[in-house]
């Protein structure tokens, strides 16, 4: 069997914006001390002019973001999760989110994959965070063909929108002809007994939760929910209609993400029994990110294990 | 124009920061005030701006950083033609271009939505970036007030700014010496504040915020200036012009009622004649 690829959306954020940069000259990238984490290092390397470096200083960095966009330019502003949606979080509100300002925020290192560096660094609040300012376009990507095609779509959209990546290198599901769009999510597998969305790097758990169940006599339908606001109702009210039964799969607390976004939908438009996979109201902690990730049943066989549980099968 | 002139739309800016406010029965008299005759300098005589035009992208920009004294900034945007004064009469109102704290996408002329003290300055330094990374001409203002130089991101601003040698940036702080809580000094005391931009890379220039011959030299020695940004610190009167708001910390956050609103536009009329 081949190995399949993998690789780090944070890794892939900083590719894009390389390769971007040509075809958009008014993309401009800041960060906060961090560009050989968050990867923008790969364009610093490229457009050192077009690169700047607001030191650790996050409100400032959103605000900075927010001047450049109100004169014509393109900023990402780049630093971990944690600080682009908590620290700054007002700034993101009142400086970019209010005015509308076209900024670009890639943040990297989000949820408990963070691994060793612990809770006060895994950022499992920034989609509930960035979700509720209005206006603002949440995306999480699951991979890298989906990640370069975010940041795509983020310079095409004149808008605010915030890019969750992650720090673990994760497979590639996504064929090379993959066509993104925002507010579309995606049916990797059709199934008729239960949905389950997953975002992120959570999608590859849920495929392979979905392939278990097989065994259990459950045909599972997945769907990859790239961008959470706005979120993709039709697709969501339709396949919960199919199956019945919706559970969903995070990296990020179940309060306020993409189980509360999914929940406000179908219990508005489509009341369906649900189950939020994520994490349980509580903070991470260290260790290598795949035993953490294990230790909160967030890996393939963690899935499996909450959703068999859930079917009661 | 003369400084008489100058004063003279000054006083008329004053009179509109009293008939907003007291129409809002809300709003931030004492700041707007304290700033008045830096409004005018700046939209009349500093800026290159046209009301007819307030989206030319080779305009200069304005961030007010102290966001709660836009009724001052309003009086000078009606003055200056941006708008009919009788607007003034709706500032806060249900429906009002006029919100409480400045909002791009209600009023043109307005550059940057602001507010949230400290945070002006910085999309301010934001801006002038930009307009180095445009090798644009165009430079760009920003009004602090001097208890809001008791937030971090101020600094955190002045650090950048400084860092990066922006030098078609001018911070202006309006050192009214009073905040809500009581003086400055008594609030948590921000004082050396023309060393602290100097430490931060500025270069700085003190003024007194009422006397346009000082006002006008240090604006053209900011332009003179390269390779850094300018921070204007002006030491100015909070509720200038209106006898009983003359340094009330009381006054920084109060609209007058119908009677003070009589005395105060009295003793504006009593200085417009005088001018």
């Amino acid at each position: 069997m081949s190995e399949v690829k993998k690789i780090a959306t944070r890794e892939s954020y900083g590719n894009a914006l390389r390769e971007y940069a040509e075809e958009y000259p008014n993309l401009v990238v800041l960060d906060a001390d961090l560009a050989g984490a968050t990867k923008t290092g790969i364009f610093k390397a490229a457009y050192p002019d077009r690169f700047f470096d607001c030191g650790i200083a996050e409100g400032n960095m959103m605000a900075i973001a927010a001047g450049l966009a109100a004169t014509g330019m393109i900023p990402f502003a780049s630093t971990f999760a944690m600080f682009a949606a908590g620290r700054a979080y007002e700034q993101v509100r009142n400086s970019i989110g209010y005015p509308h300002m076209n900024v670009k925020i890639g943040a990297t290192h989000a949820g408990l994959s963070v691994g060793e560096d612990g809770a006060s660094h895994q950022c499992l609040e920034d989609l509930a965070l960035m979700r509720v300012i209005p206006g603002m376009t949440v995306m999480n990507p699951a991979d890298d063909i989906e990640a370069k095609a975010a940041v795509k779509a983020a310079l095409d959209y004149v808008g605010p929108v915030y890019i969750r990546f992650g720090r673990l290198a994760v497979p590639v599901i996504h064929d090379a002809d993959y066509k993104f769009e925002i507010g579309k999510g995606e049916i990797l597998r059709e199934g008729k007994d239960v949905t389950i969305v997953a975002t992120g790097l959570e999608v590859e758990p849920a495929l392979i939760a979905a392939e278990n169940l097989k065994n259990d006599g459950v045909d599972a339908e997945v769907i990859n929910i790239c961008t959470i606001k706005p979120i993709d109702e039709e697709l969501l009210i339709a396949s919960a209609k199919k199956t019945g039964k919706v559970v969903t799969v995070e990296e990020h607390s179940v309060i306020g993400g993409l189980g509360g976004a999914v929940a406000e939908v179908l219990s508005e438009k489509m009341p369906t029994p649900m189950k939020r996979i994520g994490v349980y109201d509580t903070f991470g902690e260290s260790g290598p990110a795949l035993e953490v990730l294990h230790k909160y049943e967030l890996d393939g066989e963690g899935v499996y294990k909450q959703i068999k549980a859930y079917l009661g099968k | 124009m003369d400084n008489k002139e100058l004063m003279r739309i000054a006083n008329e800016v004053r009179k509109g920061v009293i008939v907003g406010t007291h129409s809002a029965k809300s709003g931030h008299p004492g700041g707007s005030l304290s700033a008045a005759d830096l409004y005018t300098y700046l939209y009349f005589e500093e800026m290159n701006i046209d009301p007819k035009n307030p989206f030319d992208p080779d305009r200069d920009r304005f961030v007010l950083s102290k966001g709660h004294t836009c009724p001052g900034l309003y009086s000078v945007m009606a003055q200056r033609g941006y708008f009919d004064p009788e607007e003034l009469k709706t500032l806060r109102h249900v429906g009002s271009r006029l919100q409480g704290h400045p909002s791009m996408h209600y009023l043109p002329g307005i550059d940057m939505s602001s507010g949230s003290l400290g945070q002006g300055v910085s999309v301010a330094t934001g801006m002038a970036l930009s307009a180095k990374l445009q090798k644009k001409d165009w430079r760009v203002y920003t009004l602090l007030g001097d208890g809001e130089c008791e937030e971090g991101e101020v600094w955190e601003a002045a650090m950048f700014a400084g860092a990066k040698k922006l030098d078609n940036l001018v911070v202006v702080v309006d050192n009214n010496n009073l905040q809500i809580d009581g003086t400055v000094e008594e609030v948590n005391n921000p004082y050396p504040l023309d060393e602290k931009f100097k430490a931060f890379n500025f270069h700085v220039i003190n003024i007194d915020g009422h006397d346009f011959n000082q006002i006008r030299a240090a604006f053209k020695e900011a332009r003179e200036t390269k390779g850094m940004p300018t921070a204007i610190i002006m030491k100015t009167v909070k509720g200038k012009g209106v006898s009983f708001m003359e340094n009330q910390v009381g006054w920084h956050g109060k609209a007058p009622n119908d009677e003070q609103f009589e005395v105060a536009m009295k003793d504006l009329e009593r200085i417009g004649e005088t001018l």
